[in-house]
C-alpha cells in the first residue's frame, strides 16, 4: 500500500461523515426532528362546527377545508359526527369534508377538527397553472369610476403589489373619493376590490382566514384579498392594506370556492373554536414522518417493542467508539476487547453505582469460587460452564439478599451478561495465576474505566436521543472509527512508557 | 510521573504500537502465514527445511487420552519443556529441569506431581493458553542446556535472544534474561531483563528491566555491560533464513544457544514487541525505513545478515 492508495480511503471516510451529517441536518429541517431532547412545539387545534336545520330528507354537507395553508402544516384531521357518513374529497385545488345522511331532521351539529403546526419555512404552494385575470363587465357610470380609480392607483404605484395597496387605500371607508363611494357599499368592498384588480389585469381572489388566539370559541372567518404576482399568490389585508400572512393567521379558504354547501338543510352556519396545545417536537416529527412516508428512514414505524430494542442497540456504536478511542489513542489495557461495552450496556440498565457494586461483588465472589474450581482439575469447557452456573447462582443470591434487605436494585443484577461475566472471571483468574495481582488490577481497572466512560457516553440523554432519532449519525461514528484505524501516531500511554528513552537522545 | 513528548520520540525514531500494526505487521505480514508462526509445531516443521534447528521434539499430545502416554515417556526423561503449540507470550510453558522420585522439579525449583502436569496438559488441549481459546496440542521438547557463558547471567530460566527481522534483514536484537520477578520467564513485561545487542558485533549495549535502565542483574548481581554473544553471524543468518521459511516481512525470531547443539530456534513471533527499542536505546524506524528504501533486496540470508552487520553497527 502506498501513500496514494490512501486517498480513496480518506475520500470515502469523508463521504461517510458528510453523508451522516447531511442526512441528519436534512431530517432536522424537513421532518423537524429536534437536535435536543424535550423541545416543545405549539400546535393549534381548530374545530369547525357546522350547524344546520334538517329538512327531513337526505342531507349532504360539504365544508371547505384547508389545503396547504401558508405558514402552517396540517398534522391531523378528524370528524366527529355520529350517524353521518364522512369522507374527505380531494379534487384538484380544493379539499372538502363531506358528511352525508339519508334522513335528517331537526337541528344538527357536525364537527371537523384539525391540528395545525406553525411552520414558517413551508414554501407557499404554487398554482400549477398561472391564473388569468377574469374579464369584468361594468356599466356606466361604474365603468368610468373604476377606470379613474385604476388610473389613480396606477399613477402612484410601480408593481402589482403597490398597486393593490394603493387601491385598498383608495377604497378605505374614511378616505373614499366620490368614485369610490359610488362603487363601494357596506359589504361589497372586498369582492369589489377583487373585481377592480381583475379589471386592471391583475388576477385576484378572496380568501378567508382565522385569527388564532388561544381558547377562542364561536369565531368566524375574516375575508382577505389575494393577488397573483406572476409566481405566487400574495395575501393582503383589505382593511389595512398590509401585505403578507401574519403568523397568527390561518387561511382556511383560498380561492373562490364556497365555504359551506348544505343540501337538504336550512339555516346552516359554520363557526370555529381553537386551542393552543404544545406537543414534544419529537412526537410531532414522528407523526409527520409517519404521515408523509419519510418515516421509513427512521425507527418510528417499528412496533414499540422493537423500537426499545433499537434504542439499546443504537447505543452500542457509541460504546465501540469509546473503546476504540481508549485503546488506540489513549492506550488503556482492558481485559477482553469489547467486554467494557457489554458491561456499560448493563450499567445503562442498572444505573452506575448499583451496577458497579453488583459487578464487582459478582466478579470477586466468582474469583474466590474459581480458585476452588481450579484445584478440581477440570477441563476448560466444563470449568467455564460450571462458572456460568455459579455466576447465575451468585447473581440470584445477591438479588434475593438485596431484595430482602430492601434494595430493589439488587434485582437489576440480572441485566449483566452471564457468559461474559463468567469469561471475565476466568480470564482474570488465569491472569492472576500467570502475571500476578498487579496485572489483574491494571486490566481490571482499565476495563472498568472504559466501561464507565462508555456508560457515561451512552447514558447521556442527548446521546440516547441522537443515536435513536438520527441513526444516520452512526455513519459519522463509523467514519471516526475507520479514521482511528489509520492512526499510526503514539498512544498517550506510550509517551509515558517510552519516557526512559530521554536518556538516549 | 515522567513523560516524553511525541516529537522527541519521533526524533528518536521510536516505532509505536499503532504504527507497527498498520505500517509493518499489516503491510508486510500475510494473514495466511500467521498460523505457521502461531503454532510452534508447524514452525518447527517449516523451518527445518531451511536448515534452522529447533529443540528436539519428544512428543506431541493431541488428544486427552494420549496424556497417559506422557507419563510413560516422561519416566525416561530428566529435563523437558511442555509447551502449548498455539501459546503466546510464553504462556503455558512449563519447564521441568529434573526429577526427584515421582515428583518433577520445575525450572524454578518448585516440585510438581505428575497429576499437576497432566492437568496442565489437559488445560493446554482445551485451549486455555491458545489465542482465542481454540483447542490446541501440547508439544514436549527436550530441555535446552544453555551455554554457561550466557546461562550465568540469567536467574533460573534460559536466556534467549530476540532478533527482529524485517524483510529478511535482522534489524535489531536483544538478549532476554529471566529474573526472580519474571518467574524464570524471559518475558520483558513480566520483569525479565532486556539487554540490547549490537547487530554489528553481538556485544551488549545497555539493559532495561520494567522499562527502566539496569546496570546489574538484580538476582545474579552480574554486570550487564560486557556480554558478548558468540557465533553472532551464524545466529543472524539463522534469523534471516526464517524469512524464507515463513514469508513474514516483520517478525521476531527467538533463539537460544544450546551447549551441544549451538543456536536453536525457540519460536517465531508475528507481532514482536516494542520493548527491544528501549533495550537498545534507539528506535527501530530509521532502520526499517532504510531497508524499505533499498532498491534491490539481497538474495541470500548470508548476504542480508552481512549487510545488516555493516549497516546497523552501533560501535
Amino acid at each position: 500500500m502506498t501513500a496514494k492508495s490512501r486517498v480513496p480511503f480518506y475520500a470515502f471516510v469523508l463521504l461517510l461523515i458528510a453523508a451522516g451529517i447531511a442526512i441528519a441536518v436534512w431530517r432536522h429541517l424537513e421532518l423537524g426532528v429536534p437536535w435536543m431532547t424535550g423541545e416543545q412545539r405549539p400546535v393549534w387545534m381548530i374545530e369547525a362546527r357546522v350547524d344546520f336545520e334538517g329538512l327531513g330528507e337526505a342531507a349532504k354537507v360539504s365544508l371547505h377545508i384547508p389545503q396547504d395553508p401558508p405558514g402552517f402544516g396540517i398534522l391531523t384531521e378528524q370528524a366527529a359526527s355520529p350517524g353521518y357518513g364522512f369522507s374527505i374529497l380531494d379534487n384538484s385545488g380544493s379539499r372538502r369534508a363531506e358528511w352525508t345522511k339519508r334522513n335528517v331532521s331537526g337541528p344538527q351539529t357536525l364537527y371537523f377538527k384539525a391540528q395545525f403546526v406553525p411552520d414558517q419555512t413551508r414554501p407557499a404552494s404554487i398554482p400549477e397553472q398561472a391564473p388569468q385575470a377574469s374579464n369584468e363587465f361594468w356599466e356606466e357610470p361604474e365603468a368610468t369610476a373604476v377606470q379613474e380609480l385604476i388610473d389613480q392607483a396606477r399613477e402612484r404605484s410601480s408593481s402589482p403589489e403597490s398597486f393593490t395597496r394603493e387601491l385598498i387605500r383608495l377604497l378605505q371607508p374614511d378616505s373614499q373619493t366620490q368614485n369610490a363611494a359610488l362603487l363601494v357599499s357596506e359589504n361589497n368592498r372586498i369582492p369589489m376590490l377583487g373585481r377592480i384588480l381583475n379589471h386592471a389585469g391583475i388576477p385576484a381572489r378572496t380568501a378567508d382566514g382565522l385569527r388564532l388566539e388561544d381558547a377562542r370559541r364561536r369565531q368566524h372567518l375574516i375575508p382577505f384579498l389575494q393577488i397573483y404576482d406572476g409566481s405566487q399568490w400574495l395575501t393582503f389585508d383589505p382593511r389595512t392594506g398590509e401585505q403578507g400572512v401574519p403568523g397568527n393567521l390561518l387561511l382556511w379558504r383560498q380561492g373562490s370556492e364556497s365555504l359551506l354547501d348544505v343540501v337538504g338543510g336550512d339555516n346552516s352556519e359554520v363557526s370555529f373554536s381553537m386551542l393552543r396545545q404544545t406537543l414534544p417536537a419529537l412526537q410531532l416529527a414522528t407523526m409527520e414522518a409517519n404521515k408523509n412516508g419519510l418515516g421509513v428512514l427512521g425507527f418510528y414505524q417499528l412496533p414499540i417493542e422493537e423500537q426499545s430494542m433499537f434504542r439499546m442497540l443504537m447505543l452500542l456504536p457509541l460504546g465501540a467508539l469509546i473503546v476504540a478511542f481508549m485503546r488506540i489513542i489513549v492506550g488503556i489495557r482492558t481485559s477482553g476487547t469489547f467486554m467494557p461495552v457489554l458491561i456499560a450496556i448493563a450499567f445503562v440498565q442498572t444505573t452506575l453505582l448499583p451496577g458497579l457494586i453488583a459487578f464487582l461483588s459478582v466478579v470477586a465472589i466468582g474469583l474466590l469460587l474459581r480458585g476452588y474450581l481450579s484445584s478440581l482439575n477440570l477441563l476448560l469447557v466444563s470449568r467455564i460452564s460450571a462458572l456460568i452456573i455459579l455466576v447465575i447462582f451468585i447473581t440470584a443470591g445477591l438479588s434475593i439478599v438485596g431484595y430482602q434487605m430492601g434494595f430493589n436494585t439488587g434485582m437489576t443484577i440480572t441485566f449483566f451478561p452471564m457468559v461474559i461475566l463468567a469469561w471475565t472471571i476466568e480470564r482474570m483468574s488465569i491472569l492472576w495465576e500467570e502475571e500476578g495481582a498487579r496485572e489483574v488490577m491494571i486490566q481490571g481497572s482499565g476495563s472498568l474505566i472504559v466501561a464507565i466512560l462508555a456508560f457515561l457516553a451512552m447514558d447521556a440523554p442527548l446521546s440516547r436521543h441522537l443515536t435513536f432519532n438520527f441513526p444516520e449519525l452512526h455513519l459519522v461514528v463509523l467514519g471516526l472509527i475507520l479514521l482511528m484505524g489509520q492512526y499510526t501516531g503514539y498512544k498517550l500511554s506510550e509517551l509515558r512508557r517510552f519516557s526512559p528513552m530521554k536518556a538516549y537522545e | 510521573m515522567s513523560w516524553i513528548s511525541a516529537r522527541r520520540l519521533n526524533r528518536l525514531g521510536m516505532l509505536n504500537m499503532n504504527r507497527r500494526n498498520v505500517d509493518y505487521i499489516g503491510r508486510y505480514n500475510e494473514r495466511s502465514s500467521y498460523p505457521l508462526v502461531d503454532n510452534k509445531l508447524r514452525t518447527k516443521l517449516a523451518v527445518r527445511e531451511y536448515g534452522v534447528k529447533t529443540p528436539k521434539l519428544l512428543q506431541v499430545v493431541r488428544q486427552q487420552h494420549e496424556i497417559s502416554h506422557f507419563r510413560e515417556m516422561a519416566s525416561e526423561l530428566d529435563g523437558f519443556a511442555i509447551k502449548p503449540a498455539k501459546g503466546s507470550g510464553g504462556k503455558g510453558i512449563t519447564v521441568i529441569s529434573g526429577r526427584d522420585g515421582d515428583e518433577f522439579i520445575k525450572g524454578s525449583g518448585a516440585r510438581e506431581s505428575s497429576e499437576v502436569l497432566e492437568r496442565h496438559l489437559s488445560n493446554i488441549l482445551a485451549g486455555l493458553y491458545s489465542l482465542a481459546g481454540t483447542p490446541d496440542v501440547a508439544i514436549v521438547e527436550s530441555l535446552v542446556q544453555c551455554i554457561p557463558s550466557l546461562a550465568r547471567y540469567s536467574f533460573e530460566g534460559v536466556p534467549d535472544i530476540r532478533i527482529v527481522v524485517f524483510q529478511g534483514y535482522p534489524v535489531m536484537a536483544m538478549l532476554r534474561l529471566a529474573t526472580k520477578a519474571s518467574d524464570g520467564k524471559a518475558n520483558l513485561h513480566q520483569g525479565a531483563i532486556g539487554v540490547g545487542l549490537n547487530i554489528g558485533t553481538g556485544n551488549s549495549l545497555n539493559a532495561v528491566q520494567f522499562n527502566r535502565p539496569a546496570i546489574l542483574h538484580p538476582d545474579t548481581g552480574l554486570a550487564l555491560e560486557n556480554i558478548r554473544i558468540e557465533d553472532w553471524e551464524t545466529m543472524l543468518e539463522m534469523a534471516s533464513r526464517c524469512y524464507e521459511a515463513t514469508g513474514l516481512g516483520y517478525m521476531g525470531v527467538d533463539l537460544v544457544v544450546d551447549a551441544k547443539e549451538g543456536p536453536l530456534l525457540l519460536e517465531l513471533n508475528a507481532r514482536p514487541g516494542l520493548a527491544i527499542q528501549m533495550a537498545n536505546g534507539c528506535g527501530l524506524l530509521p532502520r526499517l525505513k532504510h531497508i524499505e528504501s533499498l532498491k534491490r533486496l539481497h538474495f541470500s540470508p548470508a548476504e542480508r545478515a552481512q549487510y545488516a552487520m555493516t549497516t546497523f553497527d552501533q560501535s
